[in-house]
Formats: structure tokens, sequence, C-alpha cells
């Protein structure tokens, strides 16, 4: 249903009454945005003073882009991993073998449950134990990302192999494809397509999550925008979070307009004959995909 | 490895559950704040006033493509520490509901985009039926879309608030150094860290999110809109 469905065309009266509204919601998104402004000022956010930070290029050089880098860095690694662990026990889950699809199951379950936070804390302090002193925080980092969105991408990976009509893989096997061959040239081709959107998205979410290293003191951009740049230049906290929430904003919203693209490619494309699918829940409630509003998701954890 | 340490789950056992309970209460307080805040901003994305359009699709945009661990953080050192915003006197009260409020706004922004798909899936003729006898837009979204939108969005909410009850766990990022994920932190600083414990705390989270899962889907199939 379109939304402007919703209210007639306005008459006379109701274009009076529209514009009363439009004046009330100025005036209120106003007295909110002058109440932060007077907020900050009577803080004295806005002097010159603490700003001027970020008119050095040495700023930028020695906090902001390293912080960056430490991000993309985080991101990149778990990204690829977690690409490899989605489409390993995704298709693990689809295999024919019950002692293959029930422990791959169990797995993507259980990771898919467990608070991402927990599982990083976790590994960082199992590390050191384990294989002694030395600094974990850029492995749990990664390694949390990738166990929990892999979990995740298996789900679109198995939802992808499963959305392709059974006629595809019937017809695949009549002409006498082997079960590698159905799997890598017909189903495969097909899902990929149709899983492109909902990866994106999972690529999205697993970015914002990177900051949670920042609670294990990994130096990302969160970290370097609310410790390290406030402690060498006093008072700069207010500003140098302004300036990573833009560049966090920014980031994210480009990879969702990524998403946004494919998404309306994948659905034009006919190189697969099923529309792109639904990223699934954050954990195992049995939503199937194409759900109304299973997309709402997009991007929460 | 640590498996010889189960009385080491026994021992921390309480602290972790006082842990867990914050987030439960977490978990209640942004759940109600979320719905409401969300319900609110899905009235102003279909609004037939444009400046509240814009703000409701601005706010979810940008909250949408944030960092929860940034939103907490700026509310706890930003908005708390820097700007003097205060709920209590009790510095631990304080950064409770700093954090809850910081959650609530965070997930608003799902709530109202869950609901803004379940408004899409309303048939045209409801709304124009509705327009038909008269009804106001207020009228129309409250007595008949909005109803059924809930109604279809049932399982996805349900989603938005497994996912949130996950997410209490970064209060921490919030300067909420109460709950179970600080509680098992700071246990693991004396013990190491013990798989007892983690799993002690994992699967308290799961018989917390699987029962709504469930529910959340039984209901989603009881409550279904006929068409």
């Amino acid at each position: 249903m379109s939304t402007s469905v919703l209210f007639d065309a306005p008459g006379p009266r109701a274009r009076v009454r529209n514009h009363l509204l439009t004046v009330v919601s100025i005036l209120l998104v106003a007295a909110v945005l002058w109440f932060i402004y007077t907020g900050f000022d009577a803080k004295n956010q806005w002097e010159g003073k603490i700003w001027e930070p970020f008119l050095q290029a040495t700023t930028w050089t020695d906090f902001v882009i390293p912080g960056l880098l430490g991000t993309l860095r985080a991101a990149g690694a778990a990204a690829v991993l977690a690409l490899v662990f989605g489409a390993v026990f995704g298709l693990a889950r689809l295999s024919d073998h019950k002692w293959i699809r029930v422990p791959a199951g169990a797995v993507v379950e259980t990771f898919r449950a467990i608070p991402l936070l927990l599982l990083i804390f976790f590994i960082f302090y199992l590390f050191p134990t384990v294989f002694g002193g030395g600094d974990y925080a850029f492995i749990s980092v990664v390694l949390g990302l990738m166990l929990y969105n892999g979990s995740v991408l298996a789900e679109v990976v198995r939802a992808g192999v499963r959305s392709i009509p059974k006629g595809q893989s019937e017809a695949a096997y009549a002409i006498g494809m082997r079960k590698n061959q159905v799997m890598r040239l017909v189903l495969l081709p097909q899902a990929v397509t149709a899983m492109m959107p909902a990866i994106v998205s999972q690529l999205v979410v697993l970015l914002k999550d990177t900051a949670l290293g920042y609670i294990i003191a990994y130096v990302d951009l969160l970290n370097m925008g609310f410790k390290i740049l406030p402690a060498a230049f006093f008072g700069s906290l207010i500003p140098a979070a302004i300036v990573i929430g833009i560049i966090y904003v920014g980031l994210n919203m480009a990879l969702s307009a990524l998403a946004t693209w494919l998404e309306r490619r994948s659905r034009r494309s006919r190189k697969s004959i099923v529309p792109p699918i639904a990223p699934p829940g954050p954990a195992a409630v049995g939503m199937g995909t194409g759900t109304p509003g299973a997309g709402a998701l997009e991007g929460m954890e | 490895m640590r498996w010889s340490t189960v009385d080491e789950l026994i021992e921390y056992g309480p602290f972790l559950a006082e842990g867990f309970l914050e987030n439960i209460k977490l978990s209640l307080v942004g759940f109600v704040v979320s719905m409401v805040l969300g319900t609110i901003l899905v009235i102003m994305r279909v609004s037939p006033t444009p400046v509240l359009r814009a703000a409701g699709t601005i706010y979810v945009n940008v909250v949408r493509n944030t960092p929860l661990t940034l939103v907490l953080a700026f509310s706890a050192l930003g908005l708390s520490d820097t700007l003097g915003l205060a709920f209590s006197d009790v510095p631990r009260t304080n950064s409770f509901w700093v954090v809850a409020l910081g959650l609530s706004a965070y997930t608003a922004a799902f709530v109202c985009e869950a609901l803004r798909a379940g408004i899409n899936t309303v048939p045209m003729g409801q709304a124009e039926a509705a327009r038909a006898i008269g009804l106001t837009f207020m009228q129309t979204l409250m007595l008949i879309v909005l109803p059924q939108a809930f109604r279809v969005v049932i399982a996805p909410l349900g989603s938005v608030v497994i996912a949130m009850i996950k997410n209490t766990t970064v209060a921490t990022a919030g300067g909420y150094l109460a709950d179970a994920a600080a509680n098992m932190k700071e246990v693991f600083d004396t013990t190491g860290a013990s798989i007892p414990i983690f799993l002690g705390i994992v699967v308290a989270f799961m018989a917390v999110t699987l029962p709504i899962g469930f529910l959340t889907g039984w209901l989603a199939r009881r409550l279904a809109v006929a068409r």
C-alpha cells in the first residue's frame, strides 16, 4: 500500500491544517536542535579551540585515518572469513548426509544466538590462557565477527539455494548431472544473484559491529575518537565524536545504498528466476524468508 | 582448557545472575520505550506533513547506520558526562537510564522500519474505505491500518526484540558496568577464561530469547490477518 492513500488530497481546510502542522513541526524540530545547540554552547563545545585539531592535517594522518584503517582492516578480514564460513556451513546444512547437516545446523544456530560481545570477550580471555601472552584484540574482534556473521550468512546461503524452484535441480538431475554439478552449475549461480543484497546488508552489520572492538581496547575508529583523540587534545571529545559519527554513518550509508542498488538490479535480472531473499532474523525464530518486514532487521546487530 | 572448573560457575553464579537481571531490566525498559518511540516514528514517516516525514526518515537512516557502541558511548561520555544530562544523582542509576534510553533510541528505528513494512502490506482498499466513511488521517491509522500492520509484523518485531535483548550486553560501552557481560569480564579477570561460566550466560540468554522467538512465531500464526 502506498502511504499516500492514508489521507485525502487536501481541501481548503485540510491545507490550512497541514500548513499549521508544518509550522508546528518545524518549530518542534528547531526547538530540539536549539536545545542541543545551546546545551553544547553552555559547555563551550562550539569553541574554535577544541574544533581546531580537525583543521590540522596531522590530526587526520595521526589519528582519524589510522583509526579508520583499523576498523576497515578488522572489517575486511572478518568479511572474507565470514563469507567462507557462511558458504561452508550454509552448504553443509543443505547436505544429504545427516551427520554433516545436523552438526552444521547446531553450530550455525548456536553462534547466531550468542550475544556477539560475550563471544568476543570469551575469545579475548581464552586465547592468552591457550597461546600465552600477547595482544589478541584484533584476533578476538575478527573471530567473533566471523563466527556470528558467518552463521547469519550461512542462513542466507541456505535460504538462497532453497529459494530456487525444485524444477531446476530436477531438470539438472534428469540430464545426468552429478550432485556437485547441479549445485555448482545450476543452483549456486542463480542463488548468488538472489543472495547478493542480503549478503551486502549483512556486511553493513559486520562493519558496524567492528565498533565492539572499542570495549576490548582494539584501536579502531571509535577508540581513536572517544579515547585517544580526546586524550591528546583536551576537551575535544564532542567534536571527535561528531566527526567519527559522520564517518561511520557515511560509510554504512554508502554500503546500504550498494545493497539497495544490487537488490533493484537483481529484481530486474534474468540470470535468476527468483526475487532477492530477505535477510534472516537474529535467532532461531522460524521466520521464513519473504515474511513482510523481515528486511527491517537489516543492520540491527 | 578449563573444563575442570564447573565449581567456578557455582561460586560466581549469584554474581553473574545479578548481572543478567540487569540485562532483563534493560530489555524491559527498552521494549516499552522503543515500541512507543517506534510507533511515533512510523506515524511521522507516513504523515501528510512533509517536515515530519523528512525528520522521521533522517532519524531512522542516521540511527540505523550508526554502531550501537557509538550511540551508547556518545550517550554516556557526551550527553551525560560532558553536557551533564542526569536522570538521577546516584551514578549507577543514572547510567542505567542513559543506557536504557540510548538502547531504546537505537531500537526504535528498527521498530519503525518493521511497522512501515507492515503498513505496506495492508491493502489499499482498507485505507480508501476508511477515508470514504470520513475518518481522518489519525483515525485511519489508529483504527484501521496500524492494528492490521502490527498483526502482520509480530514475527519481525519479535526478532527486533531478540536482537535488542542481545544488544543489552553492549551496556558496558555506555558506562553501565553491572550487566552480565561486565560481570563475566570481571570474573574472567580473576579466573581467566572459563568455559562453564561462558556457557552458563549463553544458556541464560537463550532461555529468554528462544521462548520469545517461539511465542512471537505462534502469535504471528494465530493473529495472522486472513485475506
